[in-house]
């Protein structure tokens, strides 16, 4: 059995990436690449109370899957999901243990809540009606292939659509300091097991040890070794220049997650 | 979905060290729960505390993973000669074609709650301060696969106190989808003041030992636990009582981050899809290992969700007033507590339970039944609406 998929949309989000059309006009090279802080939309899909809870790693998850969804013109409800994240809501975590080391110890309901690594994926379901699987993975700065490996697997095992959401947002101090993440930067992936009119392209995924790919603009080579989920810059850049070939992504250790692409003409 | 062997598996948690004694307090009825005296908490609380954790001790060439979470892990890896049954396999199948697949939602965040409170106003963390290897939510996976030497594909799954119900069907499917040929799975979640403080601040927290089902339960009593199963494909033919993976059904509930579906329709969904996976129908079901957290809401929507799909008579109990609720490993400890009745043939009562909700319909258990099941259920529901059913089966 392979590890493959059809690409039906992409969702980007990321400093100088405002979304896939952006960030697919960079990658083509049709314009420069200029870094600046990521922008993250309010989450219009959730219900009022439920939007005033959000932190950034919320934003930036529904963002991109709204986004990829929406372009693969899939009903997101429909979609199961694959989340994978390298460390979930740093704000909130830095507010917790701040909290935890003050007197009396006082720690907001609503941050704890918002404390699960599965958060983003539990308001993704709120907000969209979504009642199928849905799963949340970390594997560090392999998060993004571990979410692409998992997402194919599930696909090659069970068929179906489905979402991949890979995201990672910025520590505040003194976290920061031991994990510096610059920004945050979000991508995913609408998937399916059947070729359908939607589909860009057919990916299929082995595990490998090449060397992996790197961005020739420096900029952009900065931000895929400085936020795991833009490991997925070398995939999104074959994607987005419609060109067949593999594309080598970091996976653990030094052994890499290949992914093959050949674009549906 | 094709079924899964559970060839090896092993636990630790406040009821005991390894299979012998889990089984043992299973029964005899026996809760593990304590007054808590953890750390430097100050709530009135009980606690499953698993005794002897500080002494344990990480390999030298480790030490940057040494956490209490990596600590109760390796705890657990050392029981019932597993590591070393984990190491044969592995040889046999090749490191590369394991999969390490853990559950955990607190990883080792007690790290970071003390390097915050060790800070000099305001300043940076102390230089011995781990992220990676103690902090971050992937540290117990990569303690685990570093430990037995499995090179493979690995990752954290954690989604809250169904993470590690759900590393079973990230296992499945990538032995389905042949990326693999074996998988570690399990879960580890260990105490610290984030879940502590955390569940007290929503009034989850009982102050005495939790008491699932009854009529007077009023709410969690926070544990901890490590568990670990040795999956592969089914062969063949299989030795009586091995203990196979049959059925797994995932599910959210789209309803609200800590509260559950009122009539339990995430519950429901995931039952029904683990049932449809193995296809079976709802009376091939001898005995449900329910989520039972002792919350009343949460118990009132799980006994709503089991009696819509299989009535009032399936016998049911929540082992999690013996065990306290191990958050994210609660889905693997209770998958081992699952094999072990299939295994000896009863069905553990829910502890202590003295007098069920009679507003709850489903067949609770309150004594253990001698009854042998040939198939169990087990519930795993989590923060964020996201739930997971295990259906395990016994060869005959």
């Amino acid at each position: 059995m392979s590890l493959c998929a059809y690409v039906a949309g992409i969702g980007v989000l990321g400093p100088g990436l405002p979304d896939w059309p952006a960030a697919r006009a960079v990658l083509r090279g049709e314009t420069a690449y200029v870094p600046a802080a990521t922008v993250l939309p309010p989450p219009a899909i959730l219900p009022p109370a439920e939007r005033r809870r959000t932190g950034r790693v919320v934003k930036l998850a529904l963002a991109v899957a709204l986004e990829a969804a929406g372009r693969a013109g899939a009903e997101p409800k429909s979609l199961a999901c694959v989340f994978s994240s390298s460390g979930g809501d740093g704000n909130n975590c830095h507010e917790l243990c701040a909290a935890l080391a003050a007197p009396g110890r006082e720690i907001s309901p609503t941050r704890f809540s918002n404390s699960v690594h599965n958060a983003a994926a539990g308001y993704w379901s709120i907000a969209t009606g979504a009642v199928g699987a849905s799963t949340v993975l970390c594997a560090y700065d392999a998060s993004f292939a571990a979410g692409l490996l998992e997402a194919l697997a599930q696909i090659a095992a069970d068929g179906g659509a489905l979402l991949l959401v890979a995201y990672d947002t910025d520590y505040p101090e003194p976290l920061r300091a031991k994990r510096p993440i610059p920004d945050a930067f979000g991508m995913a992936l609408a998937l399916t097991a059947q070729r359908s009119p939607a589909s860009l392209a057919r990916i299929e995924a082995r595990l490998g040890a090449a060397a992996c790919d790197r961005l020739a603009d420096g900029s952009l080579e900065a931000l895929r070794t400085s936020i795991p989920a833009a490991r997925s810059l070398p995939l999104l850049s074959r994607l987005a220049r419609a060109e067949a070939g593999p594309a080598s992504i970091e996976y653990l250790d030094g052994s890499r997650t290949l992914v093959e692409v050949e674009p549906c003409a | 979905m094709k079924p899964v062997l559970l060839k090896h598996f092993t636990a630790v948690s406040c009821i005991g060290r390894g299979l012998a004694q889990i089984l043992e307090a299973l029964q005899q009825q026996r809760s593990g729960l304590a007054p808590c005296r953890f750390e430097t908490v100050d709530l009135h609380t009980h606690v499953g505390e698993v005794p002897g954790v500080d002494a344990v001790r990480i390999p030298a060439a480790l030490r940057a993973y040494d956490c209490r979470n990596n600590r109760l892990a390796e705890l657990g890896l050392s029981q019932d000669g597993f590591a070393d049954a984990v190491r044969a396999a592995a040889a046999a199948y090749g490191p590369r074609r394991v999969g390490v697949f853990i559950g955990t939602s607190t990883a080792g965040i007690l790290e970071t709650e003390i390097a915050y409170r060790r800070r000099v106003a305001g300043g940076p963390l102390p230089d011995d301060f781990q992220y990676a290897a103690a902090h971050n939510t992937f540290s117990v996976a990569d303690f685990v696969r570093r430990r037995l030497d499995l090179c493979g594909p690995a990752v954290v799954v954690s989604c809250a106190c169904a993470s590690s119900a759900k590393v079973f069907a990230s296992a499945r499917r990538m032995l389905e989808a042949g990326l693999i040929d074996a998988a570690l799975v399990g879960g580890v979640d260990s105490l610290c003041l984030t879940t502590l403080y955390g569940f007290h601040s929503l009034q989850l927290c009982s102050p005495g030992p939790c008491r699932p089902f009854d009529v007077a339960r009023d709410g969690i009593s926070i544990g901890e636990a490590a568990a670990f199963a040795w999956l592969e494909r089914c062969p063949t033919s299989l030795d009586g009582g091995a203990v196979v993976l049959l059925g797994i059904g995932e599910s959210c509930d789209a309803h609200h981050m800590s509260a559950p579906h009122p009539q339990g329709l995430g519950a429901r969904l995931a039952m029904q899809a683990a049932l449809a996976a193995a296809a079976l129908p709802p009376e091939a079901v001898d005995y449900i290992n329910l989520h039972g957290t002792g919350t009343p809401s949460n118990d009132r929507a799980e006994s709503l969700a089991v009696t819509a799909l299989f009535g009032g008579t399936t016998p049911c109990s929540s082992t999690k007033g013996a065990t306290g609720h191990t958050l994210g490993a609660a889905g693997a400890l209770e998958a081992v507590i699952s094999a072990l009745a299939l295994q000896h043939g009863f069905m553990p009562g829910g502890v202590p339970a003295t007098r069920v909700d009679p507003e709850l319909g489903a067949g609770y258990l309150k004594d253990n039944r001698r009854t042998p099941p040939n198939r169990v259920l087990s519930n795993s529901f989590g923060f964020g609406g996201t739930n997971c059913s295990l259906l395990f089966g016994r060869a005959a």
